[in-house]
């Protein structure tokens, strides 16, 4: 009889093939390229009852404001042929409540924290950039543009190059060079890639792309709108296909600019597409909705679909869709 | 009883991947047990969980939720839950179209649970109320307030006969049962709250505990309230995640410093004390919420 300690063999199935996925976007180092969405992750604490925050590549928060926010009335959600409409109102504690408990509470929990920041006019955007500097646990910040811009009769930001331009260049400026500033695009543009360019010329270091597109459900027994804010962001795998489209045009016109994919992504197979039309990184919104883990999940998918693939690293991966034909 | 939350006590959730064990007709609604490993074992009444639906490659993306009827932790399936839904709307439909071994993707257990008087509280006498299949929480309720000594009485309200749920299980349990349908197919005919007042003297209750439409809550909390009780209310708010991230089932509520917010009905509920909620205003923003207006942002 032996107690002497065995040399395990390796388990019969034959070794999972392996990619480096270190996710590089601009100056900001990632150990992976996948993410959560902003608001559909809360600030986090909820979704790490069902996976450890650090293991992913970063949380993006759900929108930050100045002040508290209520929200909209209900109903504000309705569900749609793959995919869901929601119209909250961007309900959310504030800056304030924000730096005191959700961010440090990132921050202790390893989670490298990209912060969403909105606002309805440009100083907005500018004081709430001042308050997160220099915040630890601080990796980036995404700056949600889709929102009405009150100085300009509530035209929004992200669908107008110059304004969009504006409340980037003001964020720059209040933020640590260090620190890595992504403009949120919505698709709802005639031509993404101008509002692209401009974000960028104002110095945003990346873009994320896209929002939601806005869309609207009629309730066919009251025959009424079925959102209390009639109408809403539609979001989930129903607009997978428009956010290839954007990521396509954006990566093909600044193949410089790293870009964070977001829209539908439900598995690895699906990140992978947002990868090879352009994204650096990919965001995992709606899809946590239906599977609280599903961040984690889509990061093992899209590491053995890659190496499927024969892809060794992540990066190489980046806009492999655009190369040019042999 | 605010202060009676007892949430250091409660098990987070867990996602896991259950199966049916068996589906049934129970009048208009569908009865399904699920084998769902480690979720029996932490539930408290009042509690719900949250299912995966449609199958793999479905189009319905959102999660439902399901108030629990009963769990089993013993047998041969190590833990089961028990839901009871009608088959209204493609998920529900799809649901009760599982036959038996069907994998369904489980969250649970989800919210806040009723309150049992405190240990040490004495004999207290409670009054359950349920409209519809909203009454399913409740037997697992009563369970556990008989087991304390407690007495327990039961109103029951629905449509019609076909749409009571349990009034067997409430029968075998209770002290007594009124049972009210609209149409007057079974017991009185009118609403639960037309009863009530009788039942509340009657029994010499204590706490009220209800389930059911967001107008029944109103109500009864309504009546209880007038007899200077306490009303613990279980909401039906529709719901995308269920675990707190999408803030879609939110509902006015007083905070103890008398304070309205939008809570989420998910993680703050689905239980609240009934003079707590606004329910005159559920589907607004009232004047005064923390945080209103409204910001036009999406």
């Amino acid at each position: 009889m032996t107690f002497s300690v065995r040399t395990v063999a390796a388990p019969s199935a034959p070794p999972e093939p392996t990619c480096d996925m270190t996710a590089a976007l601009g100056q900001l180092t990632l150990p992976n390229p996948v993410l959560t969405a902003s608001g559909c992750a809360a600030a986090g604490r909820e979704l790490a009852q069902f996976f450890d925050v650090a293991v992913i590549g970063a949380v993006v928060t759900k929108s930050i404001q100045r002040e508290p926010r209520s929200g909209r009335a209900t109903p504000r959600m309705a569900e749609t042929p793959s995919g869901m409409l929601n119209s909250i109102g961007l309900q959310g504690p504030g800056i304030d409540a924000f730096l005191e408990h959700d961010l440090p509470w990132l921050a202790e929990n390893g989670a490298r924290a990209v912060v969403s920041i909105a606002g309805s006019s440009v100083e907005d955007y500018a004081e709430l950039a001042r308050r997160l500097r220099g915040s630890p646990g601080l990796t980036a910040l995404e700056v949600n543009i889709s929102c009405p811009n009150v100085a300009d009769r509530g035209l929004v930001f992200a669908c107008d190059p110059q304004a969009a331009g504006a409340v980037v260049s003001a964020v720059r400026a209040q933020t640590a060079p260090s620190v890595p500033v992504f403009a949120k695009l919505s698709p709802d543009v005639t031509d993404i890639v101008s509002v692209a360019r401009s974000c960028v010329d104002a110095g945003a270091d990346g873009l994320s792309l896209i929002n939601t597109l806005l869309g609207m459900a009629l309730d066919l027994d009251t025959m009424r709108p079925v959102l209390a804010g009639v109408t809403g962001g539609l979001s989930g795998p129903a607009i997978r296909p428009v956010a290839v489209r954007c990521i396509w045009q954006v990566h093909a016109a600044l193949p410089d600019v790293p870009l964070i994919g977001m829209g539908g992504v439900r598995s690895g197979l699906d990140a992978l597409e947002l990868v090879l039309a352009g994204a650096s990184a990919v965001s995992v919104g709606t899809a946590v909705f239906n599977d609280p883990g599903a961040p984690p999940r889509v990061l093992r998918e899209l590491a053995h679909a890659l190496a499927e693939r024969g892809f060794e690293r992540f990066s190489d991966a980046i806009g492999y869709a655009h190369r040019a034909t042999a | 009883m605010t202060e009676a939350r007892s949430e250091a006590r409660m098990a987070p959730p867990v996602q896991v991947r259950g199966a049916v064990l068996s589906t049934r007709r129970v009048g208009a609604y569908h009865h399904m047990s699920l084998v769902a490993p480690g979720i029996a074992e932490h539930t408290r009444p009042g509690q719900f969980v949250a299912l995966a639906v449609g199958g793999p490659d479905t189009a319905l993306v959102l999660r439902r939720a399901f108030s629990i009827y009963r769990v089993s932790t013993r047998g041969v399936y190590g833990g089961t839950v028990e839901i009871v839904f009608a088959a209204l709307g493609a998920g529900t439909r799809w649901l009760a179209a599982q036959q038996q071994h069907t994998p369904v993707d489980v969250v649970g257990p989800l919210g806040r649970p009723f309150n049992l008087p405190r240990a040490g509280s004495g004999r207290a006498s409670a009054t359950l109320v349920g409209g519809g299949y909203g009454s399913a929480p409740l037997f697992a309720l009563a369970e556990q307030l008989l087991n304390r000594g407690s007495r327990v009485d039961f109103v029951l309200g629905a449509g019609s006969q076909d749409r009571l749920f349990g009034a067997l299980d409430a029968k075998r349990m209770a002290s007594s049962v009124a049972i009210t349908t609209d149409d007057g197919s079974a017991g009185t005919r009118g609403v639960v709250t037309d009863v009530l007042p009788a039942v509340l003297q009657r029994s010499q209750t204590d706490v009220v505990y209800a389930c059911g439409p967001m107008g029944m809550l109103d109500a009864v909390t309504g009546v209880a309230t007038d007899h200077g009780l306490p009303a613990q209310c279980a909401v039906e708010e529709s719901m995308a995640c269920g675990i707190g991230v999408c803030m879609t089932c939110v509902l006015p509520v007083e905070g103890d410093d008398g304070v309205t917010r939008m809570v989420r009905s998910c993680v703050e509920g689905p239980v609240f004390l009934g003079d707590r909620v606004r329910w005159d205003a559920v589907g607004t923003v009232p004047a005064g919420t923390h945080g209103a207006p409204v910001a036009g942002a999406r």
